[in-house]
């Protein structure tokens, strides 16, 4: 292992849909404890690279190491044991539309723990609490939610286990600027409060500049600059430039950190 | 690298005022700690200190519980203080100051009458919306025969092929079979009588007025019906249909009218095509059975089964493939919410389509009784 505090470790990944090339030797690293982004435009690989993170998709060739363990020569214990130790929000939240709020965070709780019913009813309505949503909003279901609710629905599932890892796909699309800047605090909140290292692919460029240590930008089926936006803001590449260049990538940049 | 193997959570009493916390308080690891909390014997009125010294892990699961530690302890009138727990954990203990909300609120259970009253005007609202569905579809269909050019006749193929075509193989075993059954089941009173060769009037009048049309509309209510339930419902749960309406297309138009007269034209063949199919089963069962031979049955079948008999049959199939499709559409259209919603919507669409099939097929009995049919 490169680093100690090495968390996600990507090594040489490939990736083909058929004749099309998604990943091309890429290299990646994530350190614990940080708020990594990664972002490219339509079609350079962030969700597949995100979804072979979580062991939905298999690469093709090369490795990836996710908190410690390889993911190509997992057996299904661990892999299990692993998923155990991650958290996903997925962009479209995910919930299950046949259970409400407090269900689908107590859902994880009670396949894994051995915790009692009521205890697992209060700890879900508590984690709700902690992501941001009024205690009424636990018996709603996904259906009568509306898009920034879900989203905090969602993270409230994805924390239900404490994991030390968390994915975000785009926390914030969709959401209106308010919203999304509650997620940008509780992004942050979250960190604090459970040190934890998240992964996140947006293209919201207030939550790049205000909340992400470092970013990674894909493109040709490589990392093509990693850093802080205000590293990154000095390359040269017109791939990285387009992030800065422009009306908006300017006036994101400007506003205090 | 490993994930470290977790040890359980522990709770000791070295002293009376003293509690040891161990172990990993995290999700995983407390288990049935909780269950001890209420076997805990502390001296009244007594200050009392929980050590943290030994815990290993700690996660939010972990601070609930210690916080019910701590509530149950300050409820039985003690003073708490924490003690000797790892700077790492001052984060997730400071969520001990901002307890968690006692428990949540459950909506009230409604008592049994106000479920029945629920139910009944469930049921109410649901009949008057199929009602104006029907209305509506029908006013569609008018407009439409008014100015036939805006008729679309690609989807009308379509569905007559998928309907219609593709149920050709189910329909025919399922009818040949039926045949086969009736005559079996005669073959054995009509032997008693000598009466063989009314095994024709028996074969021919049940399959052709009542098993050809029924089964026919049954199956194609389990296949199409809750196809097009599904196909409308997944629609309307991912706004095509809303889509549709703001793009200046009426959805009924686009999707329930093509439906509607290729099933008027596709049942009654189907129909048919199971009349012929149910009495050849019945044919080739005599023939084993009663000794009666195609010819001997087939003469006796045109003098016993009259022309009414076949166009009854055949009658009922539009009427049969109205309520299939409307009945269908309707509750693709009544789909709201989630992929759930989609697959409680397709069931009611079947349950509702066969058993009204079925309420319409006894209302002809009457009708045809009265008429002297």
């Amino acid at each position: 292992m490169a680093h100690a505090d090495t968390v996600i470790e990507v090594r040489n990944l490939s990736t083909r849909f058929g004749e099309q090339v998604v990943h091309a030797g890429l290299d990646l690293e994530v350190r614990r404890g940080e708020i990594f982004a990664l972002i490219g435009g339509s079609g350079s690989g962030k969700s597949t690279l995100l979804r072979e993170m979580i062991l939905l998709h298999r690469p093709d060739a090369g490795s990836i190491a996710v908190l410690g363990a390889d993911l190509q020569s997992l057996d299904a214990a661990r892999t299990q044991a692993l998923r155990l130790r991650i958290g996903v929000m997925f962009q479209h939240g995910g919930l299950f539309g046949s259970l409400d709020v407090r269900e689908n965070v107590g859902l994880p709780l009670r396949e894994h723990s051995a915790l009692p019913e009521a205890s697992i009813d209060e700890i879900a309505a508590w984690k709700i609490a902690l992501a941001g949503l009024e205690p009424e909003a636990g018996n709603r279901y996904p259906a009568e939610l509306s898009g920034g609710m879900l989203k905090r629905a969602s993270l409230a599932r994805a924390l239900a286990l404490d994991p030390e890892l968390l994915f975000l796909d785009e926390p914030t699309a969709g959401l209106d600027p308010v919203s999304a800047a509650g997620v940008d605090q509780l992004v942050l909140r979250l960190r604090k409060l459970y040190g934890l290292t998240v992964v996140m692919i947006t293209h919201d460029l207030d939550l790049l500049w205000q909340v992400a240590d470092r970013v990674a930008v894909l493109g040709q089926g490589r990392v093509q600059g990693i850093g802080s936006m205000a590293e990154l803001s000095r390359r040269e590449q017109p791939d990285i430039r387009q992030y800065f260049d422009g009306p908006r990538g300017r006036a994101a940049a400007w506003k205090p950190k | 690298m490993n994930s470290p193997s977790v040890a359980p959570a522990a709770l000791a009493q070295p002293a009376p005022g003293e509690l040891a916390l161990s172990g990993c308080w995290t999700v995983l690891g407390t288990g049935a700690i909780e269950r001890q909390f209420a076997a805990l014997a502390v001296p009244a009125r007594a200050g009392i200190v929980v050590d943290g010294a030994g815990v290993e892990r700690l996660d939010t699961v972990g601070v609930w519980l210690l916080h019910a530690l701590l509530r149950r302890l300050r409820a039985q009138g003690h003073a708490v203080s924490l003690q000797g727990w790892d700077p790492r954990f001052a984060g997730l203990l400071e969520l001990l100051e901002r307890p968690p909300d006692a428990a949540p609120s459950q909506p009230p259970v409604p008592g049994t009458l106000e479920r029945i009253g629920r139910a009944a005007v469930t049921a109410f609202e649901e009949a008057f919306a199929l009602f104006s569905f029907i209305g509506e579809t029908a006013a569609a269909l008018a407009a439409s025969l008014a100015r036939p050019a805006r008729i679309r006749w690609r989807p009308i193929l379509h569905n007559i092929r998928s309907a219609g075509v593709d149920a050709l193989p189910i329909i025919g075993l399922l009818s040949f079979l039926m045949g086969v059954v009736i005559a079996y089941q005669a073959a054995d009173q009509l032997r008693q009588f000598g009466a063989n060769i009314f095994v024709a009037d028996l074969v021919g009048l049940s399959m052709l007025r009542e098993f050809a049309p029924l089964m026919t509309a049954i199956i194609v209510a389990g296949r199409s019906g809750s196809a097009y339930a599904a196909q409308i419902g997944t629609m309307s749960v991912t706004e095509e249909i809303d889509a549709m309406r703001t793009l200046g297309i009426a959805p009924l138009e686009v999707l329930v009218l093509p439906k509607v007269l290729a099933l008027l034209v596709v049942l009654p063949l189907l129909t048919f095509f199971a009349d012929v199919l149910g009495v050849f089963g019945g044919m080739v069962m005599a023939r084993a059975q009663l000794g009666v031979g195609f010819e001997d049955f087939l003469d006796r079948f045109t003098k016993a089964v009259s022309v009414t008999a076949y166009a009854i049959g055949i009658g009922k199939a539009p009427v049969f493939a109205l309520i299939i499709v409307l009945v269908g559409c309707f509750q693709g259209f009544r789909t709201r919410g989630g992929a759930d919603s989609v697959g409680r919507h397709t069931t009611r669409s079947v349950v509702q389509a066969i058993f009204l099939v079925i309420v319409a097929d006894a209302l002809f009995s009457v009708l045809f009784s009265v008429l002297d049919l």
